[in-house]
């Protein structure tokens, strides 16, 4: 008789188990210090070679020095919204809970960094252009992608069962990512105020390399920051979502008893 | 030193926007932490409560 071939691979079973909250709890646990360290330390090495190693541009003189907060956080901007869709889109398809979860704990934090964008680019705009707005395509469509953020979020709240709540947010997510190649190719397609791409990964980036590393630096220490904040995130909605289930009791009790051991 | 801070007469510019960012990701960093102690409270309470109805004789559980 033929042994039965087992239904998953050693990688599809660790992706399963890894699937499951509790699991995923734990093991975030152990991975989320590290990245939020991490962050810290390339955010800080990304600063200063931002703020004190990079010459003054020869064009904007010291104010180009927001570019370090300006860019990371437009990058991140699209690329969370990219997972959160692409989370939202699994969550529809194959209904995994984890990935619910995970796209509704990227919408606040990519709408933090959408709003760190609009501000920083409002107040890089005053002196170089003599505006803090205008209506102009890359400023709208990144106003636009605020208010997707906001609206996955708002709908997400709104609806009383969390997992209907979870998909329709999902949905709406997906329909969104319609606006990513709106903001990007917006100074493109439109002749507009916002300048052209300075960093390119295909062809050439218009900036020296003591300009450039400390922008990649901040470009990196902001994707793992949002890796950090989602473990966190996910990790304390998991807790809300499971709180009836046994591993969650457990936590809590645990917890209750390092936080007030003497006066019981 | 005060050169850099001035950031050749951008440095109010420049340094909101810094603190922007520090900031909002500070705000950021901890809303998982006050969400994360919120729930481990609530359910703990919870627990003892229940804990209690049931160690209690005649509380009619």
């Amino acid at each position: 008789m033929m042994k039965k071939k087992s239904a998953m691979n050693p990688l599809t079973l660790w992706f399963h188990k890894l699937g499951s909250p509790p699991t995923f709890y734990r093991v975030g646990g152990r991975m989320q210090p590290w990245l939020y360290a991490i962050a810290l330390i390339a955010g800080a090495i990304g600063l200063y070679g931002g703020l004190v190693v990079a010459p003054a541009d020869y064009q904007q003189g010291e104010s180009f020095r927001m570019i370090y907060v300006h860019v990371p956080c437009a990058w991140m901007s699209l690329f969370v919204y990219a997972f959160m869709a692409a989370n939202g889109f699994i969550a529809l398809v194959w209904r995994i809970k984890l990935s619910e979860t995970l796209a509704m704990a990227s919408a606040p934090v990519g709408a933090a960094f959408t709003f760190i964008t609009l501000v920083s680019g409002s107040l890089w705009g005053k002196p170089m252009w003599g505006t803090w707005w205008t209506w102009d395509a890359r400023l709208t469509s990144e106003l636009v992608l605020l208010f997707l953020y906001l609206g996955v979020i708002g709908l997400y709240h709104a609806i009383e069962d969390t997992r209907q709540a979870a998909r329709a947010a999902a949905f709406l997510a997906l329909v969104g990512v319609v606006n990513l190649p709106i903001v990007h190719y917006s100074v493109v397609w439109w002749n507009t105020l916002h300048q052209g791409t300075t960093v390119s990964l295909m062809g050439q980036s218009h900036i020296t390399g003591n300009m450039l590393w400390p922008l990649l630096t901040m470009a990196f220490a902001t994707h793992v920051y949002f890796f950090a904040s989602l473990l966190a995130r996910s990790r304390a909605a998991l807790l809300e979502l499971e709180s009836g289930k046994d591993w969650v009791r457990q936590i809590a009790l645990a917890t209750a008893q390092n936080e007030a051991p003497a006066h019981v | 030193m005060s050169d850099f801070f001035a950031m050749g007469g951008y440095g109010a510019y420049v340094w909101s926007a810094y603190a922007v960012f520090g900031v909002v990701l500070l705000a950021d960093a901890l809303a998982p932490l006050w969400q994360r102690r919120r729930v481990l409270r609530g359910l703990a309470a919870r627990l003892q409560r229940e804990a209690a109805r049931n160690i209690l004789p005649g509380s009619g559980a």
